[in-house]
């Protein structure tokens, strides 16, 4: 999770509109983006989008591509989704976007597909039972592992730790519904962030 | 159940919970799980499971586990509406909000929405590890597996398909050795 930057007091103007982004074909966009759902395993996804989009290309600001990292880390939904809709939205519309998406989930889609009919098949065997039941745990372990790492800034005070503690105890263990808790905890949450936010010295 | 009330109900199953998916897909396993196998059946515990470990082995979002849970509830249809409804609608909205939120980047509202936010989808999506570990019906030996494959990827990054297939490995053997 990103730093925040020291907060100024009022919004920002966006800077001058860049110069115009040539027309791009709906072709590009499926280059870019097949790419990267056919390979993208694990990580690392953010760094690959910005070294081609923004330095290479130059089809983000960068200030554009802060924003929708940080988005991502705010707003609900899937973050190289937003990604990909976002950019292809703005070189050619809602074609853009919908090729954008589609390219970008292209292999996932049928290769997920793919392994769970196989999956099917094999379903029976206690040997494929038991090799699935590990890797699962062990997915686990790549989620937690990013959480662990990008956690840490967050479970460093106290509030937002009891925050976290709080819904792992009750989603997590307790299985109470999700929805409500988010709808109590999350407007707490940002509450308390507003109200301790550091003020600028003067 | 007809073909058109599953697709349906997948639809209004996913939309609501892709717009409470703060922190991306994985802050909402607890509750697909819940309705997957629980509220409409279209699998088992163990299928679940299994298709969460196959997700995390395919390529792309962790989230294509909701493609296979279209999957098992109506085949390609279903594939293909669970998909769209989690990955559209939200789009959009980001999309809409990117501009507005591009001009307020760096102010206080910004941070406070970050730091606000931030343990609750640290929350959520441990919440859903735990909702994987404990149905999984792995032990101690699964709660093992999951912590030891936290700390050496926080120690080193590694691909991720070898610490599945190594995860897969030990638990298999882990079962043959004590049955």
């Amino acid at each position: 999770m990103l730093d925040p930057k020291p907060a100024p007091s009022a919004p920002q103007d966006p800077p001058d509109q860049p110069p115009v982004i040539p027309h791009v074909s709906l072709f590009t966009i499926f280059k870019i983006f097949f790419p990267i759902g056919a390979l993208g395993f694990g990580g690392g996804l953010v760094g690959w989008l910005y070294r081609d989009i923004v330095e290479k290309r130059k089809w983000l600001r960068d200030d554009e591509f802060l924003s929708m990292v940080t988005l991502g880390q705010v707003l609900p939904g899937i973050n190289m989704a937003n990604f990909s809709i976002y950019v292809g939205q703005k070189l050619r519309g809602i074609p853009g976007a919908a090729v954008a998406l589609t390219s970008l989930l292209l292999v996932p889609f049928f290769f997920v597909i793919g392994l769970a009919a196989i999956y099917t098949e094999l379903q029976a065997y206690i040997l494929v039972q038991h090799f699935l039941a590990g890797m699962a745990v062990a997915a686990v372990g790549l989620m937690m592992s990013v959480m662990v790492k990008s956690g840490k800034r967050t479970m460093r005070k106290v509030t937002p730790a009891v925050i976290v503690i709080g819904i792992v105890f009750t989603v997590g263990f307790l299985r109470w519904p999700m929805v409500p808790v988010v709808l109590v905890a999350a407007p707490i949450s940002v509450a308390i962030a507003w109200f301790t936010r550091e003020r600028a010295h003067a | 159940m007809r073909d058109e009330d599953i697709l349906l109900t997948l639809f209004l199953v996913f939309l609501p919970l892709s717009f409470m998916s703060l922190g991306g897909g994985a802050s909402i396993v607890a509750p697909v799980h819940q309705e997957a196998v629980e509220v409409h059946q279209w699998m088992t515990n163990r299928q679940f499971i299994d298709y969460f470990a196959l997700s995390r082995a395919a390529p792309g979002p962790g989230a294509m586990v909701f493609t296979l849970v279209g999957w098992a509830a109506a085949g390609w249809w279903g594939a293909l509406i669970a998909t769209l409804t989690i990955f559209v609608p939200t789009s959009i909205v980001t999309y809409m909000v990117a501009g507005a939120w591009n001009r307020y980047r760096g102010t206080a509202v910004h941070t406070a929405l970050e730091r606000g936010l931030a343990p609750i989808a640290l929350g959520l999506i441990t919440a859903g590890a735990v909702v994987i570990l404990d149905t999984s019906d792995t032990g101690p030996l699964g709660w093992a597996i999951a912590v030891g494959a936290t700390a050496i990827l926080v120690w080193r990054s590694l691909y991720p398909l070898w610490i599945l297939g190594a995860g897969g490995c030990v638990y298999l053997l882990g079962m043959m050795l004590l049955s």
